[in-house]
């Protein structure tokens, strides 16, 4: 214990109870005077008070400082509302209510009264003043020490049960010292109320916008394939980070699509309402082309008759003549046309044409060349190319699909060029290597066999067309072999290797693949150039010839050969049948729908349509197609699958025509049996065939033993 | 002069075509031959038509597509063409002679 506390103690003794009383007196007048601050204990340093006027302060005189201000104090509370309104149900609108309650509780303490006589205040006066005595004597003890504390205790326990005996007794009562209340004055102050203030802040509102949009079916259809494509394409780049400047280069050219022209997006969809603006316009020729069948066919037992539908000409084609048209195998609407010159004094330009029969006054593409395109060919495989023969002997390919205006192969001089107009190409299937491949044939005697490799064009010599009797003597005196001009050749339908070649001397020789020096059959065919060979579609050993001798003639491979091996050689071989047309004829071609079906085209403007079946002599169409007298016709070519036929002329147009139903007669159908198939019907068109060609065999043969 | 020029100007000089109109994703005509006030109207409905038909066609089978949409009127034809983002409209008299 601190030496101090003896003392505390002691003057706590003769203080007494009052001691708690004054403590809490002094701390209130230190609240009071708060700007003294503790002077009382630091009055040495502190010096005397001097009055401090803020200068501004209004001076006044004695007066006025003596002047009364007269204030009313009223029991209004300062802090009550006094515009309260509340709404009125009555008179259905809001009320100032006019009483407003100005009481304003500081404090209040519940507290319970009893009598002062009744038995439980004097029970309570007498445990509260035994408690106060008690309390005093534990005070008074507790500073002398801890031992005191516990004889304290015991007396206070004593004195206790003392009391409780005389509770009646006022003694303890003289005990307590009372204070002299009046030796005090309560001093209380306000302080002063902090108006309230309300305060407060607006934050910016975060910013709004309106969304709205439908979701369709196919929207997020999109985009899922979007997101497929996004993934596939992340993908393709972690696996092939190599190719990093491929992709670049990609990009770029993407973006330059897009940048390119606006008006280019619209490309296909011009193309598309250009179609539909030329249906518009020849929409009597569509109709005609798809409903219109010749009523008159009926009444004329046989014969038929073909309706010109489009014609199809082109400004740059104008003085150039058709050498050669070939339908599309994908597109049957779609046919290439080739446009050169037959005149050996007026060579020029050539050009490929690609004619849609929905888009007929203007070609889906054109290529322009330097000479004379004296062929071409589609393949049947890919049909965006093309192979193209020209007057000066070379071959070349052209791809429609890449945007080039020039042939995307050309042989040159260098390599194997031909030394004479290319008359044919004519593409062959892929070879083991799946390389594309196509045959040649020019009046230089040579048949060539291209192959595309990569980016070159590799050639072969597969024939040379010689004449074995006939030798030109050379300026020394050498004999020089002759050879033979090439024309026109067809490759057999089923058998790969055979081939036909058709020569300006007039000669058909059956030649095949394998044999390079010699042929399989040769035949004095015409008198003049054979300008076309073509195997019939059915039977595999029919084939047609036509030539500038006025002649179209039927041929049947085989049962000659046999007579041919036997040594007893008939140089007078004859053709089945034998259809003189009065003029040259420029092509001859089989349809693809009958067996018996043929058309011919000749120089005096005339399209010729025969059907063996029906007559084995006369055409049974014969029409004048060219639109002026001088106009020759030199192709032509059948649909493959619609009943037309395109005809060129020298004029460089093109003319489409529909074959009326007697041109065109197929098998009757009967009624309750199910549609032939392809195999049948091909049964039935070799059936037809092989009937008509019996009845025309059996004279021959019966001739010949006579 | 492009491809796409020159088709254009096939088509106008085709018979009884009246005009040919360019519109964008928005419905605002880039391209006519038209005027102005006819142009624009023409622009703004047939563009609202063709894509409710493209939202029509598609909604049937997402994976197709609108390819191409005429109106035959008892006047004219309006042939309207979807491209990538932008539709052509060709007016075409059919029977003009």
């Amino acid at each position: 214990m601190p030496p101090k506390a003896p003392v505390k103690g002691k003057q706590s003794i003769s203080t007494g109870a009052d001691m708690p009383r004054r403590r809490t007196t002094r701390i209130r007048e230190g609240d009071d005077m708060t700007d003294l601050g503790d002077g009382t204990d630091a009055d040495d340093w502190s010096q005397a008070k001097t009055l401090e006027k803020p200068s501004d302060q209004l001076q006044l005189s004695e007066q006025d400082l003596k002047e009364e201000f007269t204030r009313i104090l009223t029991a209004n509370n300062p802090h009550a509302p006094q515009n309260i309104v509340r709404y009125s149900f009555k008179e259905k609108q809001y009320k100032q209510t006019s009483s407003v309650d100005q009481l304003a509780i500081h404090f209040s303490l519940d507290g319970n009264m009893l009598h002062k006589e009744s038995d439980e205040a004097k029970r309570q006066k007498g445990k509260l003043g035994l408690a106060e005595a008690s309390s005093d004597q534990a005070v008074s003890e507790a500073g002398e020490g801890a031992g005191a504390a516990e004889e304290g205790e015991g007396d206070k326990q004593e004195a206790a049960e003392e009391r409780a005996d005389d509770a009646a007794t006022p003694a303890p009562t003289d005990k307590r010292k009372l204070t002299n209340q009046f030796n005090y004055s309560e001093r209380a102050s306000q302080t002063y109320n902090n108006p309230y203030r309300e305060r407060g802040t607006a934050t910016e509102p975060p910013p709004r916008a309106t969304f709205a949009g439908n979701v369709t079916q196919w929207e997020i259809y999109d985009a899922y394939l979007e997101d497929f494509e996004k993934q596939e394409k992340s993908k393709e780049k972690k696996t092939i980070p190599g190719r990093k400047e491929e992709e670049k280069t990609r990009k770029k050219l993407t973006i330059t699509e897009t940048q390119s022209d606006d008006i280019s997006r619209v490309s296909s969809a011009s193309k598309i309402v250009e179609r539909m603006v030329n249906q518009n316009t020849y929409d009597d020729v569509a109709q005609d082309f798809r409903y219109w069948e010749d009523v008159s066919d009926d009444y004329r037992d046989q014969e038929g008759t073909l309706l010109p539908l489009w014609r199809f000409s082109h400004d740059k084609a104008k003085k150039l003549a058709v050498s050669s048209l070939c339908w599309n195998p994908k597109y049957n609407d779609l046919f290439a046309a080739s446009f050169g010159s037959y005149d050996f004094m007026k060579q020029g330009t050539g050009l490929i044409l690609f004619n849609s029969l929905k888009n007929p006054s203007y070609p889906e593409h054109v290529f322009e060349t330097d000479s004379g395109v004296m062929c071409l060919d589609v393949h049947p495989e890919h049909p965006y190319q093309i192979a193209a023969g020209f007057y000066d002997g070379s071959v070349a390919v052209f791809n429609v699909v890449e945007k080039k205006d020039g042939p995307v192969h050309r042989c040159t001089a260098k390599n194997g060029k031909h030394t004479d107009p290319v008359w044919q190409v004519r593409w062959q299937k892929d070879d083991s290597d799946n390389n594309m491949n196509f045959y040649s044939i020019s009046s230089d005697g040579r048949i060539v066999h291209w192959t595309i490799v990569k980016n070159e064009m590799i050639y072969q010599d597969v024939i040379k067309l010689t004449i074995p009797d006939a030798s030109a003597e050379g300026p020394d005196g050498i004999k020089v072999p002759t050879l033979g001009c090439g024309t026109a050749f067809d490759f057999h339908k089923q058998k790969d290797y055979l081939f036909l070649v058709g020569t300006e001397e007039g000669k058909v020789h059956v030649c095949s693949k394998a044999y390079t020096s010699h042929f399989i059959d040769s035949i004095d065919a015409h008198n003049m150039a054979v300008y076309k060979v073509a195997w019939n579609y059915f039977h595999s050993k029919l084939y047609i010839t036509c030539s500038a001798d006025w002649n179209v003639k039927i041929w049947e491979m085989g049962s000659k050969i046999d007579k041919n091996t036997d040594g007893t050689e008939s140089p007078e071989r004859k053709p089945l049948f034998s259809f003189d047309l009065n003029n040259s004829v420029g092509d001859v071609a089989w349809a693809p729908y009958s067996s018996t079906v043929f058309a011919a085209v000749t120089a005096d403007g005339k399209v010729y349509v025969y059907d063996l079946n029906v007559n084995k002599y006369e055409p049974i169409c014969e029409q004048m197609v060219a639109q002026k007298k001088k106009t020759k016709l030199t192709h032509i070519e059948f649909n493959p699958v619609h009943p037309i036929i395109i005809v060129g002329d020298d004029r460089g147009n093109v003319t489409s025509l529909k074959l009326s139903p007697n041109l065109r007669k197929v098998p009757k159908e009967k009624k309750g049996q199910p549609p032939m198939d392809a195999s049948q019907k091909q049964q039935y068109e070799l059936t037809k065939l092989e009937k008509i060609l019996a009845m025309v065999r059996e004279p021959t043969e019966s001739n010949a033993a006579n | 002069m492009s491809e796409v020029e020159e088709t254009l100007k096939r088509i106008q000089s085709h018979r009884g075509v009246q005009g040919t109109i360019v519109v964008n994703s928005e419905g605002i005509p880039i391209r006519t031959t038209l005027d102005n006030s006819t142009t624009v109207q023409y622009a703004g409905l047939i563009h609202q038509l063709a894509q409710k038909a493209r939202s029509t066609v598609r909604e049937l089978d997402p994976q197709n597509d609108l390819t191409f949409l005429r109106i035959r009127s008892k006047k004219n034809e309006i042939m309207c063409a979807p491209g990538n983002e932008y539709i052509l409209l060709v007016i075409q008299t059919p029977d003009a002679s």
